[in-house]
């Protein structure tokens, strides 16, 4: 008989990091779905091929660096598909590998990986392509035309997004309804508000991830679109900002990303708003119409000076704490 | 879900294994160990030696200071007096005796049928002789406690939660023997003359629930709370703050808030001590877990071996992964069968490989789930890391100090983090660095 001794506790929760990878995975098909509905099947072979980028990059690093092999953590697999959602279906295949080897091997790897990167890896590997290869994931097929599944997508005819329109400023032609259910040009993720919900309301039930950082996040975009209207109607204004471009995917996948965002329930209230507040702010004074990346970006960077000061309160110091 | 303290867990309790009987007397083992140290403070001093005769109940171990007396729990003959394996790991020094199966009393303590005879002050002489200490397997000295709240404390608590998984010990004492538990309530609020009585009960518990309901009106001015079961709510600050909303300051202690907080078994034996004479010679103690044959509560001599009690519970299964002293969630692990039950042993838990959900690449992903799980409002991430660093002062601004070793924060942790290993290190790294 041989009595294993370590400390307590001797017992553990059932959840893991693969089954609360599972769950993202699981939540990302709604939207993965309405981007191939949307924009073809050109999106599942872009998805394919940055999911495959990040898995080969983590195996590859893993093993280079001489460490256990982290794949089945499932930590890869989402960075790939997340960073696919951020892409539109035009992007050539060669530039979607890059933003996955990127994304695990430099942002990720590099720091440490899984738990130690600053940066959410899917989009900071968006945003070194949107720097060094603008043209390559800017460009939108007009909806309904068919794209090539293999070879380029270069000659595809493309269209101005929503978003185009409202940095005119002026509201986009596509109705409210075709923005919510999904039939508008944009990134693959951008295709269905509601698929991108269905997929945050997983999330939470699962709790997975709070609602704090959703809420505050949209609930920021929305009281400063309808603050600082920029059409007739600030109603109108607010609900269009809020479904058009990447908030969404931004608020529900992006910015709970666990390692990028802040542990303290304080923290996530004022990460997100200010998520919220930066994407305002990139999208009316920014170059791009889109704001979603950097902001959220810049407010990773903050995330353990915001830790730092949303402590919990110490136990009984609080209310309660002097009887 | 409803919430009475902070954060906390609701691990699957496995109490099934273990409950539904009435505690059997364990087998007599021939031999008993008695450990010098059944208390937290200063280890007793034996008081025989090799070849003396003792009888059952005998004090045969006392001290000054913060200590209370230990008992034979059987009457016989004294064959060793010399360190011996504690369950607390390590060794300790323990009083060896021989067995003559006679039971012969000692009778050192006078039963008394009204408690109301005594004076506060002669209670608490007579809860210091029978060597009571908190039986939840905190083992404070419970005269100690007892005479501290004197004048402080305006709500007297029973705890009665066990809510750690698997232990059915104090569900089966209040069970078979709800007037033990609620007569020792009774005499504390002699002593402490406490505004509000409250014995608290999880409502997994719902057998006991209608024993005490129905014993209740013999008891006045105690007050039974059913409370939602949630780990860790008997833990002494979080069922304070789960009956009264008051939270014990960091440094302070319950009487600083105005309450005493004793267990179930800990009134057990105060009962029998004043009321029967009889100083603590035996406890329940839950023996259960997938890694025992006939999962089962039994009441055991002190100082019989966790051996003698597995081996009546069928032995051990040839899966068997660890034996625990108390529950999954805070229990000391054992290297054998060796050590002897204690006063503060309420469980001898057998888990088997089954129950083994360590990873060996233990990681974190910044989930925060461990914060939101410590019921002591920590951040138990941020302490892991800082610990692994060895930066004291971050240990410090974090309050390591408020940790209660619960393992709310291992328990949810998906990333499998020895955290609560990591934290005992980093209390032992500050204190030896305040040490002049």
């Amino acid at each position: 008989m041989k009595l294993t001794v370590t400390s307590s506790p001797h017992i553990r929760g059932k959840e893991s990091t693969g089954s609360i990878m599972g769950h993202v995975l699981l939540a990302l098909l709604p939207a993965l779905a309405a981007g191939t509905l949307v924009y073809g099947l050109r999106t599942l072979l872009v998805t394919a091929v940055t999911t495959a980028a990040c898995l080969l990059s983590e195996w590859l690093f893993r093993v280079l660096t001489h460490q256990h092999n982290t794949l089945p953590d499932g930590s890869a697999a989402v960075t790939g598909v997340l960073l696919a959602l951020t892409l539109p279906a035009t992007v050539p295949y060669w530039a979607a590998a890059v933003g996955g080897v990127f994304a695990v091997a430099a942002v990720k790897g590099l720091c440490g990986g899984i738990g130690q990167n600053i940066f959410n890896p899917a989009l900071a590997g968006r945003a070194f392509l949107m720097l060094l290869w603008p043209a390559a994931i800017t460009r939108y097929a007009a909806l309904g035309q068919a794209l090539p599944l293999f070879g380029s997508a270069a000659d595809a005819v493309t269209a101005a997004t929503p978003l185009h329109h409202m940095q005119m400023p002026a509201l986009p032609e596509v109705s409210l309804a075709d923005l919510f259910l999904g039939r508008v040009g944009g990134s693959i993720g951008e295709a269905s508000a509601l698929a991108l919900l269905i997929g945050g309301a997983w999330l939470v039930f699962r709790r997975v991830i709070s609602p704090r950082i959703p809420l505050t996040y949209l609930g920021t975009v929305a009281v400063l679109t309808l603050v600082f209207s920029k059409g007739d109607s600030p109603v109108l204004w607010m609900l269009y900002s809020l479904l058009s471009g990447g908030v969404i995917l931004g608020a529900v996948f992006m910015a709970t990303d666990y390692t990028t965002s802040p542990v303290t329930p304080r923290g996530q209230l004022f990460y997100g708003a200010g998520c919220g507040a930066l994407t305002v702010v990139f999208r009316y004074f920014g170059l791009f119409p889109e704001g979603v990346t950097y902001a959220i970006l810049l407010m990773n960077a903050a995330v353990w000076a915001i830790d730092r000061f949303t402590a919990p309160r110490r136990f009984g110091t609080g209310k309660g704490g002097a009887a | 879900m409803p919430r009475l303290f902070f954060g906390g867990i609701h691990p699957a309790d496995r109490k099934e294994l273990s409950g539904g009987s009435a505690p059997a007397p364990a087998p007599i083992p021939s031999q008993v160990v008695i450990p010098m140290r059944q208390h937290v403070g200063a280890a007793c001093t034996p008081l025989v030696k090799v070849g003396d005769t003792v009888k059952m109940g005998q004090t045969i171990g006392d001290g000054e200071g913060l200590c209370v007396p230990v008992h034979a729990s059987v009457s016989g003959t004294v064959v060793a007096v010399e360190p011996r394996r504690h369950a607390s790991g390590g060794e300790c020094m323990a009083v060896v005796i021989e067995n003559d199966f006679q039971d012969t009393p000692a009778r050192e303590l006078t039963p008394h049928l009204d408690p109301a005879e005594l004076s506060p002050e002669e209670l608490i002489t007579v809860i210091r002789r029978a060597g009571i200490v908190g039986m939840g397997g905190a083992t404070f000295p419970t005269d100690v406690k007892a005479n501290s709240g004197i004048g402080a404390v305006d709500t007297l608590l029973g705890n009665a939660c066990e809510c750690e998984p698997y232990i059915t010990a104090d569900d089966a004492l209040l069970c078979t023997y709800p007037e033990q538990v609620l007569g020792g309530m009774a005499v504390l609020m002699d002593v402490l003359k406490p505004g509000r009585t409250v014995l608290a009960v999880e409502d997994n518990k719902t057998e006991a629930i209608s024993v005490l309901r129905s014993k209740l009106a013999q008891y006045p001015g105690i007050e039974l709370k059913v409370l939602p079961t949630r780990y860790p709510q008997g833990a002494e600050k979080q069922l304070i703050q789960a009956v009264t909303g008051r939270q014990v300051p960091p440094g302070k202690l319950p009487r600083d808030v105005g309450c005493a907080v004793f267990n179930a078994a800990t009134y057990a034996s105060v009962y029998k001590a004043v009321c029967e004479g009889e100083p603590v010679t035996r406890r329940i103690v839950t023996v259960t877990g997938e890694g025992v044959r006939k999962p089962q509560n039994w009441i055991v001599r002190i100082g019989a071996s966790f051996e003698s009690a597995v081996a009546a519970s069928g032995g051990l299964t040839d899966d068997v992964w660890k034996v625990l002293s108390g529950g999954p969630m805070m229990g000391v692990a054992q290297i054998d069968l060796t050590a002897p039950v204690g006063k503060g042993t309420n469980a001898v838990l057998c888990l088997s490989r089954a129950q083994n959900g360590e990873s060996a690449h233990p990681h974190c992903i910044r989930c925060g789930k461990c914060l939101t799980a410590c019921p002591m409002s920590l951040q138990p991430l941020y302490l892991f890391r800082f610990g692994k660093l060895g930066d004291r002062a971050e240990l410090e601004r974090l309050h390591l100090s408020d940790c209660i070793e619960c393992g709310c924060c291992a328990y949810v942790c998906p990333g499998k983090l020895p955290l609560v290993e990591q934290f005992r290190a980093g209390k032992q790294a500050l204190k030896e660095a305040k040490k002049p």
